[in-house]
Protein backbone atom coordinates (compact mmCIF):
# COMPACT_ATOMS: atom_id res chain seq x y z
CA UNK A 1 0.00 0.00 0.00
CA UNK A 2 1.09 3.56 -0.94
CA UNK A 3 0.24 6.51 0.75
CA UNK A 4 -0.71 9.21 -1.43
CA UNK A 5 -1.85 11.66 1.38
CA UNK A 6 -0.09 15.21 1.48
CA UNK A 7 -0.08 17.94 3.84
CA UNK A 8 -0.54 21.47 2.03
CA UNK A 9 -0.18 24.55 5.03
CA UNK A 10 -1.62 22.46 7.35
CA UNK A 11 -4.65 20.83 5.53
CA UNK A 12 -3.67 16.97 4.89
CA UNK A 13 -5.22 16.10 1.12
CA UNK A 14 -5.78 12.74 -0.06
CA UNK A 15 -3.24 13.14 -2.67
CA UNK A 16 -1.51 16.12 -4.37
CA UNK A 17 -3.79 16.18 -7.45
CA UNK A 18 -5.02 20.10 -7.82
CA UNK A 19 -6.58 21.24 -11.28
CA UNK A 20 -5.45 24.84 -11.16
CA UNK A 21 -7.25 27.84 -11.61
CA UNK A 22 -9.06 28.76 -15.06
CA UNK A 23 -8.68 25.17 -16.53
CA UNK A 24 -11.57 23.79 -13.92
CA UNK A 25 -13.84 26.63 -13.73
CA UNK A 26 -16.11 26.00 -10.63
CA UNK A 27 -15.97 22.30 -11.27
CA UNK A 28 -19.28 22.03 -12.65
CA UNK A 29 -18.34 20.80 -16.21
CA UNK A 30 -15.65 18.16 -14.28
CA UNK A 31 -17.91 16.94 -11.67
CA UNK A 32 -20.61 16.07 -14.82
CA UNK A 33 -18.13 13.76 -15.93
CA UNK A 34 -16.87 12.31 -13.05
CA UNK A 35 -16.61 12.21 -8.73
CA UNK A 36 -14.20 15.16 -8.70
CA UNK A 37 -14.08 14.56 -4.71
CA UNK A 38 -11.15 11.67 -6.49
CA UNK A 39 -9.16 15.15 -6.10
CA UNK A 40 -6.56 16.29 -3.53
CA UNK A 41 -8.63 19.42 -4.25
CA UNK A 42 -8.84 22.18 -6.87
CA UNK A 43 -8.19 25.72 -7.43
CA UNK A 44 -11.41 27.87 -8.41
CA UNK A 45 -11.56 30.08 -11.47
CA UNK A 46 -9.36 33.36 -10.73
CA UNK A 47 -12.14 35.53 -8.66
CA UNK A 48 -11.48 39.74 -8.78
CA UNK A 49 -13.52 41.97 -6.87
CA UNK A 50 -15.79 43.16 -10.04
CA UNK A 51 -17.50 41.05 -12.60
CA UNK A 52 -14.36 40.59 -15.95
CA UNK A 53 -15.88 39.69 -18.83
CA UNK A 54 -12.15 39.31 -20.05
CA UNK A 55 -10.07 40.04 -23.18
CA UNK A 56 -11.99 39.88 -26.92
CA UNK A 57 -11.34 37.04 -28.81
CA UNK A 58 -9.82 34.82 -30.06
CA UNK A 59 -8.12 34.09 -27.00
CA UNK A 60 -6.90 30.93 -27.57
CA UNK A 61 -4.17 29.87 -30.00
CA UNK A 62 -2.39 26.52 -30.80
CA UNK A 63 1.66 25.83 -29.92
CA UNK A 64 3.78 22.92 -30.49
CA UNK A 65 2.74 20.80 -27.59
CA UNK A 66 0.90 23.22 -25.69
CA UNK A 67 -1.41 26.35 -26.24
CA UNK A 68 -1.43 29.90 -25.26
CA UNK A 69 -4.15 32.09 -23.72
CA UNK A 70 -5.43 35.49 -23.46
CA UNK A 71 -8.86 35.13 -21.13
CA UNK A 72 -7.41 37.98 -19.10
CA UNK A 73 -9.55 36.85 -15.96
CA UNK A 74 -13.32 36.61 -16.96
CA UNK A 75 -15.07 35.96 -13.69
CA UNK A 76 -18.55 36.78 -12.42
CA UNK A 77 -17.20 38.92 -9.20
CA UNK A 78 -16.70 37.63 -6.10
CA UNK A 79 -20.10 38.73 -4.93
CA UNK A 80 -21.64 35.92 -7.47
CA UNK A 81 -18.72 33.37 -6.94
CA UNK A 82 -19.69 33.76 -3.09
CA UNK A 83 -23.94 33.47 -3.76
CA UNK A 84 -23.97 31.32 -6.52
CA UNK A 85 -21.07 29.48 -7.54
CA UNK A 86 -20.02 28.23 -3.94
CA UNK A 87 -23.30 27.06 -3.43
CA UNK A 88 -23.52 24.93 -6.44
CA UNK A 89 -20.05 23.46 -5.96
CA UNK A 90 -21.21 22.75 -2.02
CA UNK A 91 -23.55 20.12 -3.93
CA UNK A 92 -21.00 17.97 -6.03
CA UNK A 93 -17.62 18.90 -3.59
CA UNK A 94 -17.26 18.27 -0.32
CA UNK A 95 -13.62 19.10 0.23
CA UNK A 96 -11.51 22.58 1.18
CA UNK A 97 -11.09 24.64 -1.60
CA UNK A 98 -8.46 26.55 -3.18
CA UNK A 99 -9.95 30.33 -3.95
CA UNK A 100 -7.59 31.86 -6.32
CA UNK A 101 -7.60 35.41 -6.57
CA UNK A 102 -6.56 38.58 -8.68
CA UNK A 103 -6.42 42.14 -8.20
CA UNK A 104 -5.77 45.54 -9.65
CA UNK A 105 -4.88 47.16 -6.54
CA UNK A 106 -3.78 46.00 -3.56
CA UNK A 107 -6.73 47.29 -1.61
CA UNK A 108 -8.32 45.43 -4.19
CA UNK A 109 -6.66 41.84 -3.66
CA UNK A 110 -7.12 42.49 0.32
CA UNK A 111 -10.89 43.05 -0.09
CA UNK A 112 -11.43 40.13 -2.39
CA UNK A 113 -9.48 37.56 -0.53
CA UNK A 114 -11.14 39.17 3.00
CA UNK A 115 -14.71 38.13 1.37
CA UNK A 116 -13.57 34.66 1.04
CA UNK A 117 -11.70 34.03 3.67
CA UNK A 118 -14.80 34.10 5.58
CA UNK A 119 -16.47 31.30 3.00
CA UNK A 120 -16.61 28.12 5.03
CA UNK A 121 -15.62 26.16 1.93
CA UNK A 122 -12.17 27.92 1.61
CA UNK A 123 -9.47 25.98 2.85
CA UNK A 124 -7.09 28.43 1.14
CA UNK A 125 -6.65 31.58 -0.66
CA UNK A 126 -4.24 31.24 -4.05
CA UNK A 127 -3.14 35.24 -4.80
CA UNK A 128 -2.52 35.22 -8.07
CA UNK A 129 -0.02 37.63 -8.94
CA UNK A 130 1.13 36.64 -12.08
CA UNK A 131 -1.81 37.07 -14.69
CA UNK A 132 -0.24 38.03 -18.09
CA UNK A 133 -2.61 38.98 -19.73
CA UNK A 134 -4.91 41.69 -17.98
CA UNK A 135 -2.93 45.60 -18.00
CA UNK A 136 -2.31 47.49 -14.74
CA UNK A 137 -2.75 44.39 -12.36
CA UNK A 138 -2.10 40.40 -12.40
CA UNK A 139 1.54 40.28 -13.30
CA UNK A 140 2.53 43.72 -12.34
CA UNK A 141 2.43 42.88 -8.95
CA UNK A 142 4.47 39.55 -9.29
CA UNK A 143 7.47 41.13 -11.43
CA UNK A 144 8.42 43.27 -8.32
CA UNK A 145 9.56 41.66 -4.87
CA UNK A 146 8.21 44.96 -3.43
CA UNK A 147 4.85 45.28 -4.95
CA UNK A 148 4.41 40.83 -4.18
CA UNK A 149 5.40 41.91 -0.94
CA UNK A 150 2.75 44.47 -0.53
CA UNK A 151 0.02 42.85 -1.97
CA UNK A 152 1.22 39.24 0.51
CA UNK A 153 1.50 42.09 3.78
CA UNK A 154 -2.30 43.35 2.65
CA UNK A 155 -4.17 40.28 2.45
CA UNK A 156 -2.30 38.66 5.41
CA UNK A 157 -3.75 41.25 7.61
CA UNK A 158 -7.12 40.55 6.93
CA UNK A 159 -7.14 36.82 6.62
CA UNK A 160 -6.90 33.48 8.76
CA UNK A 161 -6.87 31.03 6.27
CA UNK A 162 -3.44 30.03 4.67
CA UNK A 163 -2.51 31.97 1.44
CA UNK A 164 -0.29 30.94 -1.49
CA UNK A 165 1.09 33.30 -3.79
CA UNK A 166 0.65 32.47 -6.93
CA UNK A 167 4.30 33.23 -9.22
CA UNK A 168 4.91 34.02 -12.29
CA UNK A 169 7.37 32.87 -14.55
CA UNK A 170 7.88 35.88 -16.85
CA UNK A 171 11.10 37.52 -14.30
CA UNK A 172 14.45 37.33 -13.96
CA UNK A 173 15.04 35.86 -10.61
CA UNK A 174 11.84 34.29 -9.63
CA UNK A 175 13.49 33.24 -5.71
CA UNK A 176 13.79 36.55 -5.17
CA UNK A 177 10.34 37.15 -5.83
CA UNK A 178 9.15 33.66 -3.71
CA UNK A 179 11.53 34.90 -0.89
CA UNK A 180 9.98 38.53 -0.57
CA UNK A 181 6.70 36.46 -0.48
CA UNK A 182 7.74 34.30 2.12
CA UNK A 183 9.09 37.11 4.23
CA UNK A 184 6.39 39.22 3.78
CA UNK A 185 4.14 36.25 5.72
CA UNK A 186 2.62 34.30 2.53
CA UNK A 187 2.12 30.60 3.77
CA UNK A 188 3.23 28.63 0.29
CA UNK A 189 4.17 29.64 -3.18
CA UNK A 190 2.25 27.61 -5.92
CA UNK A 191 4.53 28.39 -9.61
CA UNK A 192 4.80 28.48 -12.49
CA UNK A 193 2.05 30.32 -13.72
CA UNK A 194 1.92 31.10 -17.95
CA UNK A 195 5.21 31.93 -19.61
CA UNK A 196 4.32 35.21 -22.12
CA UNK A 197 4.08 34.27 -25.25
CA UNK A 198 2.80 35.20 -29.14
CA UNK A 199 2.20 33.81 -32.60
CA UNK A 200 1.33 35.23 -35.78
CA UNK A 201 -1.27 34.40 -38.51
CA UNK A 202 0.61 34.05 -41.97
CA UNK A 203 -2.48 34.41 -43.56
CA UNK A 204 -3.99 37.67 -42.12
CA UNK A 205 -0.17 39.00 -40.91
CA UNK A 206 -1.57 39.39 -37.52
CA UNK A 207 -1.34 37.79 -33.97
CA UNK A 208 -3.67 35.30 -33.62
CA UNK A 209 -4.34 36.29 -30.27
CA UNK A 210 -6.84 39.67 -30.06
CA UNK A 211 -4.94 40.91 -27.14
CA UNK A 212 -1.73 40.63 -28.93
CA UNK A 213 0.37 38.08 -26.62
CA UNK A 214 -1.01 35.19 -24.22
CA UNK A 215 -0.04 32.77 -21.56
CA UNK A 216 2.12 29.51 -23.02
CA UNK A 217 0.79 26.64 -21.14
CA UNK A 218 1.01 22.63 -21.68
CA UNK A 219 4.10 20.65 -21.78
CA UNK A 220 6.26 22.29 -23.64
CA UNK A 221 6.49 24.11 -20.64
CA UNK A 222 7.01 21.41 -18.16
CA UNK A 223 11.06 21.38 -17.83
CA UNK A 224 11.32 25.20 -17.24
CA UNK A 225 8.28 24.82 -14.50
CA UNK A 226 10.41 21.84 -12.97
CA UNK A 227 13.44 24.09 -13.26
CA UNK A 228 11.84 26.84 -11.00
CA UNK A 229 10.24 24.94 -8.55
CA UNK A 230 13.18 23.12 -7.92
CA UNK A 231 15.17 26.81 -7.26
CA UNK A 232 12.40 28.46 -5.04
CA UNK A 233 11.97 24.82 -3.25
CA UNK A 234 15.99 25.36 -2.39
CA UNK A 235 15.56 28.83 -1.74
CA UNK A 236 12.07 28.95 1.15
CA UNK A 237 11.03 27.31 3.65
CA UNK A 238 7.12 27.07 3.18
CA UNK A 239 5.04 25.30 1.10
CA UNK A 240 5.56 25.09 -2.61
CA UNK A 241 3.01 24.27 -5.20
CA UNK A 242 4.17 22.81 -8.45
CA UNK A 243 2.29 23.57 -11.64
CA UNK A 244 3.21 24.27 -15.24
CA UNK A 245 2.48 21.39 -18.02
CA UNK A 246 1.70 18.36 -15.50
CA UNK A 247 0.11 15.88 -17.54
CA UNK A 248 0.71 12.15 -16.32
CA UNK A 249 1.24 10.77 -12.58
CA UNK A 250 5.21 10.84 -13.77
CA UNK A 251 5.40 14.41 -14.06
CA UNK A 252 3.24 14.67 -10.77
CA UNK A 253 6.18 12.61 -8.91
CA UNK A 254 8.94 14.55 -11.09
CA UNK A 255 7.33 17.65 -9.68
CA UNK A 256 7.28 16.73 -6.28
CA UNK A 257 11.10 15.65 -6.57
CA UNK A 258 11.92 18.74 -7.66
CA UNK A 259 10.63 20.18 -3.89
CA UNK A 260 6.60 20.88 -4.77
CA UNK A 261 4.39 19.36 -1.51
CA UNK A 262 1.50 19.51 -3.94
CA UNK A 263 1.42 19.82 -7.85
CA UNK A 264 -1.53 21.50 -10.18
CA UNK A 265 -2.45 20.66 -13.58
CA UNK A 266 -3.68 22.81 -16.05
CA UNK A 267 -3.80 22.89 -19.85
CA UNK A 268 -4.11 18.68 -19.51
CA UNK A 269 -7.79 19.48 -18.08
CA UNK A 270 -8.86 21.24 -21.14
CA UNK A 271 -7.61 18.87 -23.97
CA UNK A 272 -8.87 15.66 -21.86
CA UNK A 273 -11.78 16.14 -19.56
CA UNK A 274 -10.75 12.87 -17.51
CA UNK A 275 -6.97 13.98 -17.19
CA UNK A 276 -7.28 14.64 -13.64
CA UNK A 277 -9.04 11.47 -12.91
CA UNK A 278 -6.77 9.52 -14.98
CA UNK A 279 -3.74 11.26 -12.73
CA UNK A 280 -5.27 10.25 -9.57
CA UNK A 281 -5.80 6.56 -10.38
CA UNK A 282 -2.59 5.84 -11.91
CA UNK A 283 -0.29 7.88 -9.06
CA UNK A 284 -0.20 4.71 -6.62
CA UNK A 285 0.82 2.21 -9.63
CA UNK A 286 3.19 4.37 -10.51
CA UNK A 287 4.40 5.01 -6.92
CA UNK A 288 5.27 1.12 -6.67
CA UNK A 289 6.56 1.27 -10.09
CA UNK A 290 9.25 3.48 -8.81
CA UNK A 291 9.45 2.24 -4.90
CA UNK A 292 7.86 5.16 -3.32
CA UNK A 293 5.61 4.32 -0.43
CA UNK A 294 4.68 7.73 0.50
CA UNK A 295 4.50 11.53 -1.43
CA UNK A 296 5.21 13.45 1.51
CA UNK A 297 9.34 11.73 2.30
CA UNK A 298 9.05 12.12 -1.38
CA UNK A 299 8.76 16.09 -1.51
CA UNK A 300 10.49 16.82 1.53
CA UNK A 301 6.63 17.68 2.59
CA UNK A 302 7.45 16.55 6.15
CA UNK A 303 9.39 19.28 6.73
CA UNK A 304 7.23 21.71 5.31
CA UNK A 305 3.85 20.41 6.87
CA UNK B 1 -23.65 14.96 -21.30
CA UNK B 2 -20.69 14.68 -23.10
CA UNK B 3 -18.75 11.58 -23.88
CA UNK B 4 -15.13 10.90 -24.39
CA UNK B 5 -15.11 8.13 -26.98
CA UNK B 6 -13.49 6.36 -29.80
CA UNK B 7 -14.72 6.59 -33.12
CA UNK B 8 -13.40 4.42 -36.53
CA UNK B 9 -13.16 6.21 -39.65
CA UNK B 10 -15.39 4.17 -42.38
CA UNK B 11 -15.09 6.61 -45.22
CA UNK B 12 -13.24 10.08 -46.13
CA UNK B 13 -13.63 11.72 -49.23
CA UNK B 14 -13.81 15.61 -50.90
CA UNK B 15 -17.20 16.93 -51.75
CA UNK B 16 -15.63 19.76 -53.88
CA UNK B 17 -12.11 21.14 -53.74
CA UNK B 18 -11.74 22.23 -50.14
CA UNK B 19 -14.67 20.42 -48.44
CA UNK B 20 -14.91 16.83 -47.02
CA UNK B 21 -16.96 14.62 -46.01
CA UNK B 22 -16.05 11.86 -43.14
CA UNK B 23 -18.07 9.27 -42.04
CA UNK B 24 -17.22 7.93 -38.33
CA UNK B 25 -18.97 4.91 -36.18
CA UNK B 26 -18.56 4.36 -32.88
CA UNK B 27 -20.80 5.52 -29.58
CA UNK B 28 -22.26 8.56 -30.64
CA UNK B 29 -24.90 8.34 -28.28
CA UNK B 30 -24.09 11.47 -26.52
CA UNK B 31 -24.96 13.81 -29.28
CA UNK B 32 -28.34 14.64 -28.64
CA UNK B 33 -29.40 17.70 -31.08
CA UNK B 34 -28.76 19.57 -34.60
CA UNK B 35 -26.34 21.92 -34.48
CA UNK B 36 -24.05 19.90 -31.66
CA UNK B 37 -20.51 19.50 -32.04
CA UNK B 38 -17.35 17.17 -31.78
CA UNK B 39 -13.97 17.92 -30.86
CA UNK B 40 -11.34 15.40 -32.51
CA UNK B 41 -8.01 14.60 -30.96
CA UNK B 42 -5.24 15.11 -33.97
CA UNK B 43 -1.71 13.02 -33.57
CA UNK B 44 0.87 15.68 -33.37
CA UNK B 45 -1.55 18.77 -32.23
CA UNK B 46 -1.72 19.57 -28.75
CA UNK B 47 -5.65 21.48 -29.03
CA UNK B 48 -8.57 19.26 -30.27
CA UNK B 49 -10.86 20.14 -33.04
CA UNK B 50 -14.14 20.88 -32.79
CA UNK B 51 -16.24 20.09 -35.95
CA UNK B 52 -20.26 20.60 -36.41
CA UNK B 53 -22.17 17.21 -36.35
CA UNK B 54 -23.66 16.94 -40.18
CA UNK B 55 -25.93 13.94 -39.67
CA UNK B 56 -26.07 11.42 -37.28
CA UNK B 57 -27.71 7.88 -38.41
CA UNK B 58 -27.81 4.84 -35.51
CA UNK B 59 -24.03 4.69 -34.81
CA UNK B 60 -22.77 6.33 -37.67
CA UNK B 61 -21.69 10.33 -37.46
CA UNK B 62 -21.32 12.35 -40.70
CA UNK B 63 -19.19 15.92 -40.17
CA UNK B 64 -18.47 17.83 -43.20
CA UNK B 65 -15.73 19.95 -42.83
CA UNK B 66 -13.50 22.69 -44.51
CA UNK B 67 -9.51 21.89 -44.71
CA UNK B 68 -8.37 25.42 -43.62
CA UNK B 69 -5.64 24.25 -41.45
CA UNK B 70 -3.41 22.10 -40.16
CA UNK B 71 -5.83 20.00 -38.23
CA UNK B 72 -8.45 19.94 -40.70
CA UNK B 73 -5.74 18.91 -43.35
CA UNK B 74 -4.52 15.95 -40.83
CA UNK B 75 -8.26 15.20 -41.19
CA UNK B 76 -8.65 14.72 -45.09
CA UNK B 77 -5.57 12.37 -45.07
CA UNK B 78 -7.04 10.43 -42.80
CA UNK B 79 -7.93 6.72 -44.37
CA UNK B 80 -11.02 4.27 -43.60
CA UNK B 81 -9.91 2.76 -40.29
CA UNK B 82 -8.55 5.61 -38.90
CA UNK B 83 -9.55 5.58 -35.00
CA UNK B 84 -10.13 9.16 -33.52
CA UNK B 85 -10.49 10.26 -29.53
CA UNK B 86 -13.19 12.52 -29.70
CA UNK B 87 -15.58 14.53 -27.15
CA UNK B 88 -19.16 13.74 -28.05
CA UNK B 89 -22.35 15.71 -27.59
CA UNK B 90 -20.53 19.48 -27.28
CA UNK B 91 -22.71 22.95 -27.26
CA UNK B 92 -26.34 23.26 -26.92
CA UNK B 93 -27.71 22.83 -30.65
CA UNK B 94 -30.65 24.59 -32.32
CA UNK B 95 -33.97 23.98 -30.59
CA UNK B 96 -36.61 22.72 -33.04
CA UNK B 97 -39.70 23.60 -31.02
CA UNK B 98 -39.94 27.30 -31.98
CA UNK B 99 -39.63 26.07 -36.26
CA UNK B 100 -43.75 26.29 -36.82
CA UNK B 101 -45.12 25.16 -39.77
CA UNK B 102 -42.61 26.82 -42.57
CA UNK B 103 -39.10 27.28 -41.37
CA UNK B 104 -36.26 28.64 -42.82
CA UNK B 105 -32.58 27.19 -42.74
CA UNK B 106 -30.14 29.63 -44.50
CA UNK B 107 -26.36 28.22 -44.45
CA UNK B 108 -23.19 29.67 -45.91
CA UNK B 109 -20.36 28.11 -46.47
CA UNK B 110 -18.94 25.12 -44.19
CA UNK B 111 -21.57 26.99 -41.92
CA UNK B 112 -24.36 24.44 -44.33
CA UNK B 113 -23.16 21.42 -42.17
CA UNK B 114 -25.08 21.63 -39.68
CA UNK B 115 -28.84 22.26 -41.09
CA UNK B 116 -28.60 18.79 -42.53
CA UNK B 117 -29.93 16.78 -39.76
CA UNK B 118 -31.71 19.53 -38.64
CA UNK B 119 -33.69 19.24 -42.35
CA UNK B 120 -34.30 16.12 -41.82
CA UNK B 121 -35.61 16.04 -38.12
CA UNK B 122 -37.90 19.20 -39.14
CA UNK B 123 -39.14 17.38 -42.36
CA UNK B 124 -39.56 14.11 -39.97
CA UNK B 125 -41.77 15.98 -38.45
CA UNK B 126 -43.70 16.69 -41.33
CA UNK B 127 -42.56 20.79 -41.53
CA UNK B 128 -42.35 22.30 -44.58
CA UNK B 129 -38.71 23.26 -44.75
CA UNK B 130 -37.18 26.01 -46.64
CA UNK B 131 -33.41 26.03 -47.60
CA UNK B 132 -31.24 28.82 -48.83
CA UNK B 133 -27.19 27.79 -49.17
CA UNK B 134 -24.65 30.45 -50.09
CA UNK B 135 -21.31 30.15 -51.39
CA UNK B 136 -18.66 32.11 -53.24
CA UNK B 137 -18.44 30.63 -56.46
CA UNK B 138 -19.98 27.06 -58.61
CA UNK B 139 -17.06 24.87 -57.72
CA UNK B 140 -17.41 25.34 -53.87
CA UNK B 141 -21.54 24.57 -53.80
CA UNK B 142 -22.30 21.31 -51.59
CA UNK B 143 -25.39 19.78 -50.39
CA UNK B 144 -28.09 21.12 -52.63
CA UNK B 145 -29.30 17.82 -53.81
CA UNK B 146 -28.84 16.08 -50.72
CA UNK B 147 -31.46 19.02 -48.85
CA UNK B 148 -33.77 18.87 -52.32
CA UNK B 149 -34.03 14.93 -51.31
CA UNK B 150 -35.24 15.41 -47.90
CA UNK B 151 -37.79 17.16 -50.04
CA UNK B 152 -36.56 21.01 -48.87
CA UNK B 153 -37.26 23.92 -51.17
CA UNK B 154 -33.43 24.52 -51.66
CA UNK B 155 -32.45 27.71 -53.20
CA UNK B 156 -28.34 28.31 -53.84
CA UNK B 157 -26.96 31.49 -53.97
CA UNK B 158 -23.27 32.37 -55.57
CA UNK B 159 -21.14 35.64 -54.71
CA UNK B 160 -20.27 35.40 -58.19
CA UNK B 161 -23.68 34.47 -59.89
CA UNK B 162 -21.82 31.61 -61.22
CA UNK B 163 -24.50 29.06 -59.74
CA UNK B 164 -28.17 29.87 -58.47
CA UNK B 165 -29.19 33.33 -57.72
CA UNK B 166 -26.21 35.72 -58.06
CA UNK B 167 -25.31 37.43 -54.47
CA UNK B 168 -26.19 36.94 -51.03
CA UNK B 169 -28.38 34.66 -49.19
CA UNK B 170 -29.97 37.66 -47.76
CA UNK B 171 -30.97 38.03 -51.79
CA UNK B 172 -32.28 34.73 -52.30
CA UNK B 173 -35.04 34.74 -49.08
CA UNK B 174 -38.30 33.36 -49.83
CA UNK B 175 -41.32 35.58 -48.58
CA UNK B 176 -43.47 33.49 -45.95
CA UNK B 177 -41.45 31.57 -43.00
CA UNK B 178 -42.19 30.72 -39.61
CA UNK B 179 -38.67 31.01 -38.08
CA UNK B 180 -35.16 30.93 -39.04
CA UNK B 181 -32.41 28.81 -38.07
CA UNK B 182 -28.68 29.85 -39.75
CA UNK B 183 -25.23 29.00 -39.40
CA UNK B 184 -22.11 30.69 -41.37
CA UNK B 185 -19.62 33.45 -41.66
CA UNK B 186 -20.27 36.31 -39.17
CA UNK B 187 -21.01 38.87 -42.09
CA UNK B 188 -23.65 36.34 -43.46
CA UNK B 189 -25.29 36.27 -40.07
CA UNK B 190 -25.10 39.66 -39.51
CA UNK B 191 -27.27 40.37 -42.76
CA UNK B 192 -29.49 37.58 -41.82
CA UNK B 193 -30.18 39.06 -38.72
CA UNK B 194 -30.98 42.43 -40.19
CA UNK B 195 -33.02 41.10 -43.02
CA UNK B 196 -35.26 38.69 -41.39
CA UNK B 197 -38.50 39.48 -39.76
CA UNK B 198 -39.02 36.42 -37.42
CA UNK B 199 -37.80 34.83 -34.50
CA UNK B 200 -34.70 32.96 -34.64
CA UNK B 201 -31.65 30.58 -33.93
CA UNK B 202 -27.60 31.18 -35.01
CA UNK B 203 -24.72 29.09 -34.98
CA UNK B 204 -21.32 30.78 -34.05
CA UNK B 205 -17.85 29.87 -34.70
CA UNK B 206 -14.96 31.15 -32.22
CA UNK B 207 -11.58 29.40 -31.28
CA UNK B 208 -12.23 27.45 -28.70
CA UNK B 209 -9.75 25.67 -25.68
CA UNK B 210 -11.15 23.11 -24.46
CA UNK B 211 -14.63 22.95 -26.07
CA UNK B 212 -17.11 22.02 -23.03
CA UNK B 213 -17.14 25.08 -20.88
CA UNK B 214 -14.37 24.79 -18.59
CA UNK B 215 -11.35 27.65 -20.10
CA UNK B 216 -13.56 30.57 -20.93
CA UNK B 217 -11.53 30.85 -23.82
CA UNK B 218 -14.26 31.14 -26.67
CA UNK B 219 -17.03 33.76 -24.51
CA UNK B 220 -18.93 36.46 -26.26
CA UNK B 221 -20.87 38.90 -24.75
CA UNK B 222 -24.66 38.95 -25.73
CA UNK B 223 -27.71 40.78 -24.05
CA UNK B 224 -28.28 38.26 -21.84
CA UNK B 225 -24.59 38.17 -20.14
CA UNK B 226 -21.55 36.78 -20.99
CA UNK B 227 -21.93 33.40 -23.01
CA UNK B 228 -19.52 30.82 -23.99
CA UNK B 229 -19.88 29.48 -27.53
CA UNK B 230 -18.73 25.86 -26.75
CA UNK B 231 -20.94 25.20 -24.12
CA UNK B 232 -23.60 27.82 -23.67
CA UNK B 233 -24.17 27.73 -27.70
CA UNK B 234 -22.69 27.49 -30.40
CA UNK B 235 -26.30 28.62 -31.24
CA UNK B 236 -27.68 32.00 -29.94
CA UNK B 237 -31.02 33.43 -30.35
CA UNK B 238 -31.81 36.58 -32.44
CA UNK B 239 -32.95 38.83 -29.55
CA UNK B 240 -30.39 37.67 -27.55
CA UNK B 241 -27.16 38.39 -29.84
CA UNK B 242 -25.23 41.80 -29.62
CA UNK B 243 -23.05 42.37 -32.38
Amino acid sequence: MVDTRVNLCGITLDNPVIPASGTFGYGHEFAACYDINCLGTFSCKGTTLQPRFGNPTPRIAECPAGMLNAVGLQNPGVEAVIAEELPKLKACFHKPIIANVSGFSVEEYAQTCRLLNAQPQVGWLEVNISCPNVHGGGMSFGTDPHAAAEVVKAVKAVTTKPVIVKLSPNVTDIVAIAKACEQAGADGVSLINTLLGMRFDLKTKRPVLANGTGGLSGPAVFPVAVRMVYQVAQAVSIPVVGMGGVSSAEDVLEMMLAGAVAVQVGAANLVDPFACKTIVDDLPRVMERYQITSLQQLSGGANHG
Amino acid sequence: MMKDVVLTVTENRPLTPYVYQMELQGDVSAIAAPGQFVNLKLNGLYLRRPISVCDINGDRLTLVYKVVGKGTGQMAALPAGARLQTLTGLGNGYDLAPAGEAPLLIGGGVGVPPLYWLARRLRAAGRRVQVVLGFNTRQEVFYEQNFAALGCAVTVTTADGSYGVKGFVTDALPADYTYVYTCGPEPMLRAVHKAITTGGQFSFEERMGCGFGACMGCSCQTLAGPKRICKDGPVLLKEEILW
